[in-house]
């Protein structure tokens, strides 16, 4: 079976949710999906299928990395850690000071996206420095 | 016996007014002596079928249009991007694991080995993150999954 069939359900469902900038391809014996989708329940979804159809993703013939709509300058974001604070730090590493943290649930402000995973925030507290953007979800 | 050629009577600016009237916007239609021929670029195979097929709709005596040409391209999507520089990807995944401290991992050629134990709730959020990386590959089969 081809990964475009073993995975066909998941391409529908990405094809159809009204991602923008998707990008589907397969290279290395590897589908691909990126793409940003417009809210986080779409998000959760195609991951839900990912996961019934390779579960625990055991075969890891699949990278999909999809983010939410909604991350631009002045956004509300939202915390979305496990269950503790976020790290603000000085700079774009975990390798940089920590200056400050914002709690899980927390709404701050998205000031820029300096790369794929670091973004600069600001607390209403005033803390600013950088927070790992994977435990960021725009507000919508 | 001689049949006399079916010479259309609708002129070539007709005839691309006429198609340009049912036309997909990005599709050039130039016209000569009735022959259609529809270019440019458009998104998929689907909409290339469409622009030829809504020029066939057209009542050809009416429309002048005696055959159509269909040079139109279709757009080549953008390809997934894939970060394969072991530098750049192992200090990534050495951030991600900062909150998985149970889990290890080791970067080669562009493909993530992970390693070590994690709980079943953490396992979807572990592989979105390492996916975030755009690497060829995260390869998880190596991680034992704890319920």
């Amino acid at each position: 079976m081809s990964l475009q069939d073993k995975y066909s359900a998941l391409i529908a469902e990405a094809q159809n949710s009204g991602l923008t900038d998707l990008r589907i391809g397969e290279s290395d014996g590897v589908l691909r999906i990126q793409g940003t989708a417009p809210n986080a329940d779409v998000k959760n979804k195609l991951w839900a299928i990912y996961d019934s159809i390779d579960p625990n993703y055991l075969s890891g013939d699949v990278v999909m990395d999809v983010d939410v709509a909604g991350a631009v300058a002045g956004a509300k974001v939202k915390v979305v850690t496990e269950s503790s604070n976020l790290n603000i730090r000085k700079g774009p590493g975990t390798d940089q000071p920590i200056v400050g943290k914002a709690a899980k649930g927390e709404i701050i402000t998205l000031i820029s996206q300096a790369n794929d995973q670091w973004w600069l925030v600001r607390t209403d507290d005033g803390e600013e420095g950088y927070c790992y953007a994977q435990y960021l979800s725009p507000v919508q | 016996m001689v049949v006399p050629s079916c010479k259309s009577n609708v002129p070539d600016a007709t005839v691309q007014s006429n198609v340009e009237a049912v036309m997909h916007p990005g599709v050039s239609v130039s016209v000569k002596d009735g022959v259609v021929t529809l270019s440019g670029t458009v998104n998929s195979e689907a909409d290339k079928i469409a622009a030829e097929n809504a020029v066939k709709a057209l009542d050809a005596k009416k429309s002048g249009v005696k055959s159509i040409n269909n040079n139109i391209e279709v757009a080549a999507t953008p390809a997934p991007v894939v970060n394969a520089e072991d530098a750049a990807l192992s200090a990534g995944v050495s951030d991600v694991l900062k909150d998985f401290p149970s889990v290890s991992a080791e970067v080669k050629e562009g493909i993530i080995y992970v390693n070590g134990e994690i709980e079943k709730a953490k396992v979807t959020r572990l592989k979105q993150m390492l996916d975030n990386l755009k690497p060829i590959k995260t390869d998880m089969s190596a991680l034992k999954v704890n319920n």
